[in-house]
């Protein structure tokens, strides 16, 4: 992400706009859900668009566009293409956003199918056959992971932005957290099947400090091994079945882990 | 420290008044204690929170606490954490800055009183891993003031080693299994037909006056032999070794060894080994602001040559590959290390081994690397 601190020190207050396409809501919440900051971030950007806290949208352009969803529709694909126009800059927030979310498991179906058993009058509803990230469909100037984000690095992406530098978001393996935290590694002492050596990290390894593997939820590290890895899975007891359904969640769309449950579904 | 070193036999119940004595002297104690499955470093307020009875079983990537029929509480090593998390911090804010009423920053040193503590339980190998760390960070021209402040107020109990783990490999690096300085108190645990029994000895004045204040058992003329004798036979159980030849050239020579692709298609780059070494002491700066712009800070927060963001360059990633990445840490470790700090980077501790989640074991490689070499293999020196 570019810096532009223009904004910061014309004076002006940046607009912000948060959108929504496929998704559950979750990661826009977590925007409401910052108690602490919220009120210093609605007085250093003004918040032009964002139908969860407010019902009366700013007409553009933004400065800072959060876009939380997928793009499933026809509808959606002409949509984001004018936030993106009318957006100086453009973050994703989310698994849906940044990987296509867990909706991407139509992906690897046949949606008219689908939809004829599904729905009286298939007709009725009109989808794309896939779900995809916005960078398929527009650039994107950063892409925050998370199903749902952390709260820390959201605030840390507006803060940067308001500061004109890159956000703090490092996108090594989850163990490097997981570590730093103290935690007991759950593969190493008790064989326990663990994503983190694959997954990015961001949510401060919070899963193995409750004694469960990582789900990759923040979806591949920028460094992964699967050859290496999935044989640690099997060993700790998943079958073949087990490895694709770990791999097919709310990242299953993002490249390494949709090629990886290929890989292994044709086994 | 003057004189003779004073030295006692202390039971149990000296060892749980060694922890009261020491707190009371205002010193947060840290020591072994079982937690989520493993024998962890924490905070310690009483005797009976030692592992008495815990040993572990350790391989490659494989880390089991099992029970031990001798009851004793020090026969068990390569637990996940080292010192260095209490020495060197994962995150640690350095300064603070703020913006004054008329425009100007105020940068403060962050002035948080360092923490006094005591560390029970120190192997031979963490004791020279610390003295590692002394030399990178608080040695040279550039000391690190809040690390030199915490090593200064520690008080170091060592726990010499009777019973190496099946990774353990100090005695290639001529650290361990005894200890030779250092501490303030050094202790044997013997467990026999005598009873449960620390050969205690100081190596400080404050050692001394310590020890002074612990309740003694009737002194046992045989028990120094006795420990010396398991500590000399614990030196022929290490469960691996180094090859025995110069490492340091071994890694220079062997830069371009076919064995690199062969570990690095192992590899997970996780970061796994970096994080648990004792002595690897890579950081990188974390700057904080605000979202007023009129507050920053700056943290430093630990870092490893695993992290393909580590060696970024304008134009990328200087170690892009996991081979260079595994190369650079194996040969920093066992090699470049001297170059730098005039001492090995690994103690033989075992921990990368233990904890890796694939088993990836630093020996293995480098007894794989001699091979190499032996047999002919490309030369090292030269373009990559
Ligand atoms: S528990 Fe999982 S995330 Fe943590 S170190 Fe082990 S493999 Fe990595
Ligand atoms: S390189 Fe491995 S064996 Fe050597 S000191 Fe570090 S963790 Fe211990
Ligand atoms: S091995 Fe890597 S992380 Fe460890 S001190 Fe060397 S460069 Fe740093
Ligand atoms: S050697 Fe093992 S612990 Fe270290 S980065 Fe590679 S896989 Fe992770």
């Amino acid at each position: 992400m570019k810096a532009t601190p223009d904004t910061a020190t014309s004076g002006r207050r940046p607009e912000l706009a948060v959108w929504k396409f496929a998704s559950c809501d979750g990661c826009q919440l977590t925007l409401l859900d910052c108690e602490d900051e919220l009120l210093g971030i609605a007085d250093r950007l003004r918040i032009s668009y964002f139908l969860e806290a407010s019902s009366a949208p700013g007409p553009g352009p933004y400065d800072l566009s959060l876009v939380e969803g997928s793009i499933t529709t026809p509808q959606d694909a002409e949509r984001i293409r004018h936030i993106r126009a009318a957006s100086r800059r453009l973050v994703t927030i989310g698994a849906c956003a940044t990987a296509g979310g867990i909706q991407a498991l139509r992906n690897y179906a046949d949606v008219a199918e689908y939809q004829a058993v599904v729905y009286a009058r298939p007709d009725y509803v009109e989808t794309l056959a896939t779900s995809t990230p916005i960078s398929a469909h527009v650039p994107v100037d950063f892409e925050l992971r998370g199903c749902p984000i952390d709260r820390g690095q959201l605030v840390e992406v507006i803060t940067a932005h308001l500061a004109g530098r890159n956000p703090d978001v490092p996108a090594h393996s989850v163990c490097f957290e997981c570590k730093r935290r103290g935690t007991v590694c759950v593969t190493v002492a008790h064989g326990t099947p663990c994503l983190g050596p694959v997954t990015h990290a961001g949510c401060g390894a919070l899963c193995p400090a409750y004694d469960r593997g990582c789900y990759g939820c923040f979806g591949p590290s920028n460094s992964v091994n699967f050859p290496s890895f999935v044989p640690l899975l099997r060993r700790d007891g998943m079958a073949t079945l087990d490895v694709v359904r770990v791999l097919r969640t709310f990242n299953t769309g993002s490249p390494e882990f949709d090629a990886e449950s290929r890989r292994e579904a044709e086994r | 420290m003057t004189g003779e070193a004073p030295t006692a036999v202390i039971g149990t119940e000296g060892m749980a008044e060694l922890i009261r004595v020491l707190a009371a002297r205002g010193r947060t104690v840290i020591g072994p204690t079982v937690r989520d499955g493993a024998i962890v470093l924490d905070e310690l307020t009483d005797g009976d929170e030692l592992p008495y009875g815990r040993g572990v079983e350790l391989e490659a990537g494989h880390y089991r606490v099992r029970p031990r029929a001798d009851g004793a509480a020090f026969a068990h090593s390569a637990g996940p954490q080292s010192w260095k998390t209490y020495l060197h911090p994962q995150r640690e804010r350095q300064w603070n800055a703020d913006r004054g009423s008329d425009g100007a920053w105020v940068v403060t040193e962050d002035d948080t009183p360092p923490p006094s503590y005591a560390f029970l339980g120190v192997r031979p190998c963490d004791l020279r891993a610390i003295a590692v760390q002394d030399r990178v960070l608080a040695g040279g021209p550039h000391s690190d003031n809040r690390y030199r402040a915490r090593r200064e107020r520690t008080f170091l109990v060592a726990v010499e080693c009777t019973e190496p783990g099946a990774t353990c490999f100090c005695t290639s690096m001529g650290a361990g299994p005894a200890v030779d300085g250092g501490y303030d108190l050094a202790l044997t645990e013997v467990v026999d037909g005598g009873g449960h029994r620390f050969w205690a000895r100081a190596g400080s004045d404050e050692g001394a006056s310590v020890l002074a204040e612990l309740p003694h058992l009737p002194a046992d003329a045989s028990l120094a032999t006795v420990a010396h004798e398991k500590v000399s036979a614990a030196a022929d159980r290490m469960g691996r070794t180094m090859p025995e030849v110069d490492l340091q050239a071994l890694m220079r020579e062997t830069l371009h060894a076919d064995r690199w692709n062969d570990v690095a298609a192992r590899c997970l780059t996780c970061g796994n080994c970096t994080m648990a070494c004792p002595t690897c002491f890579c950081t990188s700066a974390e700057d904080v602001t605000d979202l007023t712009g009129d507050h920053a800070e700056r943290w430093r927060r630990w870092e490893s040559c695993f992290d393909l963001e580590f060696s970024h360059l304008p134009g990328g990633p200087v170690r892009a590959s996991g081979r260079s990445r595994y190369r650079q840490w194996a040969t920093h470790k066992l090699g470049t290390w001297y170059d730098q700090f005039d001492s090995s980077g690994c103690v033989g501790c075992g921990r990368c081994i233990v904890w890796c989640p694939v088993g990836i074991d630093l020996t293995e490689e480098a007894h794989a690397l001699n091979a190499e070499r032996a047999a002919g293999g490309p030369p090292g020196e030269g373009a990559a």
